[in-house]
């Protein structure tokens, strides 16, 4: 499910050249046509939709660069907020 | 000392001397008749400066950022058209050098680089993108086993100067604008037609009217990574600073005039004259500057030098470069205004040892390169996700 939603921002703000539904969970967004500027959006939506915040060491290309990545950080954020 | 820190040690010298004993003398006659520092690359080239930042193991000097940041500025003290030359052939140089070594073609070329000190320009503005870095119109188009590009360039400094040039182009015809490439061409495989003046004013020596540049090479021309990888690890960084150093030499000059101009006027020893404590307030802005370059300087040289890009890859970074360029870009001429003021006629003069009007319309260039209302607006978008912490 976190997934399906990850994946939903993605197609709403990343701007991704391809289609969505050929995304492997590990391919790189940003060659597949993700701008610096688009990451960004991609960032404060994801924070809308799970009502987080992205901590500034978390704002790295690393952790956005692919829906395996930011699920990651997502669920170690929400385990943060559970402990 | 190490190797190294000799010649790094030499190239500071030998860059000093060359700023002080040929750029200064000619930094008039560069900006009255708007022409090119044609005597101080002349002396940069023959003092092999041109590829101080190639590796040892390519030939070069192997100097480090810092060394070349403070080049910049010594040039730029002396005669801003000079400096910001050497800047942008640097930039260019750091660009092929951290992001197209270990190919044939471009250790060939580094080689030849190093051995003719062969100056490079670039092409990156462009006619239709609103000053863009990261997006392009032109397209890399396949024409048999060759490619090409047509690219309109409303302002490529040095153009008519250089030995060769970089341009960003879009990949291929069907890619998206920011899905660019940055292309070598040397000599004649680039014909550039000029399709504007320069003449402008401030910067007057860097020569830098519009181009339509043409070009037919192979595709062993463009550099062997994408150009976002370039840009943020690379020119970005290395144009905000580099430039930055200049207009801290220019900032630093008008200082030294306005210094002079108070020495000149103090009476008996114990006693300043009035305009001796708006030095004051001149130096301590000078002292600002140079403190935020030096820290960012040391920030980058430091990722660069342990071979990391990833800490560049930030939020945190784009906003502190950006802010750099942006701070650096408002003060320095906010310096030369005030060292003016200190000068008074003498300063508003063209003719006098404490004229600044020259270094004022210098400075006024770092807000326009890159537009600092656009690098504004790249920060707003950003500071929404960062919180500072």
């Amino acid at each position: 499910v976190i997934d399906d939603r990850i994946r939903s921002v993605i197609g709403d703000y990343a701007k991704l050249s391809g289609d969505l539904g050929a995304l492997a969970d590990d391919d790189d967004l940003y060659a597949a046509g993700m701008t610096s500027h688009a990451s960004v959006n991609l960032m404060l939506a994801l924070e809308n939709e799970f009502d987080v915040e992205f901590p500034d060491r978390m704002l790295r290309r690393s952790v956005f660069e692919s829906v395996a990545s930011i699920r990651a950080a997502l669920l170690e954020l929400t385990a943060e907020a559970a402990a | 000392m190490s190797l190294t820190a000799d010649r790094e040690t030499a190239f500071a010298v030998t860059v000093r001397r060359i700023a002080e004993d040929v750029a200064a003398g000619a930094a008039d006659a560069v900006d009255r008749e708007s022409r090119f520092p044609q005597e101080a690359i002349e002396a940069l080239r023959e003092a092999r400066a041109l590829s101080a930042f190639v590796p040892v193991s390519h030939g070069g000097e192997g100097v480090g950022f810092k060394e070349l940041t403070g080049a910049c500025f010594d040039l730029g003290r002396a005669c801003a058209s000079a400096g910001m030359v050497f800047a942008m052939h640097q930039i260019q140089v750091g660009c092929i050098t951290r992001h197209a070594l270990g190919t044939p073609f471009f250790d060939d070329y580094v080689a030849d680089l190093v051995a003719r000190q062969r100056l490079i320009a670039s092409a990156t503005s462009e006619v239709g993108v609103g000053g863009d870095l990261r997006t392009s119109v032109a397209a890399l188009t396949p024409d048999g086993a060759a490619v090409t590009f047509e690219k309109k360039g409303p302002t490529v400094s040095y153009g008519a100067h250089a030995d060769d040039l970089l341009t960003t182009v879009r990949r291929s015809p069907d890619a998206d604008g920011s899905d660019q490439v940055l292309v070598l061409t040397r000599g004649d495989e680039a014909a550039l037609e000029q399709t504007s003046t320069w003449d402008s004013l401030g910067m007057r020596g860097t020569c830098s009217p519009g181009y339509a540049v043409t070009a037919r090479v192979t595709p062993e021309h463009v550099l062997p990574v994408p150009f976002g990888e370039i840009a943020a690890e690379t020119m970005v960084p290395f144009s905000h600073l580099l430039w930055a150093h200049v207009w801290l030499g220019i900032a630093a000059a008008a200082y030294d005039r306005a210094r002079a101009f108070v020495r000149a006027q103090a009476g008996a020893p114990g006693t300043t004259p009035p305009s001796a404590a708006r030095l004051s307030v001149l130096a301590t802005e000078l002292q600002a500057m140079r403190a935020e370059l030096a820290g960012a300087t040391a920030e980058y040289a430091g990722v660069i030098e342990s071979g990391g890009s990833e800490d560049l890859y930030t939020v945190g970074y784009a906003i502190r470069i950006n802010t750099l360029k942006i701070s650096a870009s408002e003060r320095a001429p906010r310096i030369c205004t005030a060292a003016l003021a200190i000068c008074g006629m003498a300063g508003y003069k063209n003719d006098t040892p404490f004229s600044v009007g020259r270094h004022l319309r210098d400075a006024l260039s770092g807000a326009l390169m890159i537009a600092n209302e656009r690098i504004h607006a790249t920060n707003a978008g950003l500071l929404l996700v960062h919180k500072g912490d």
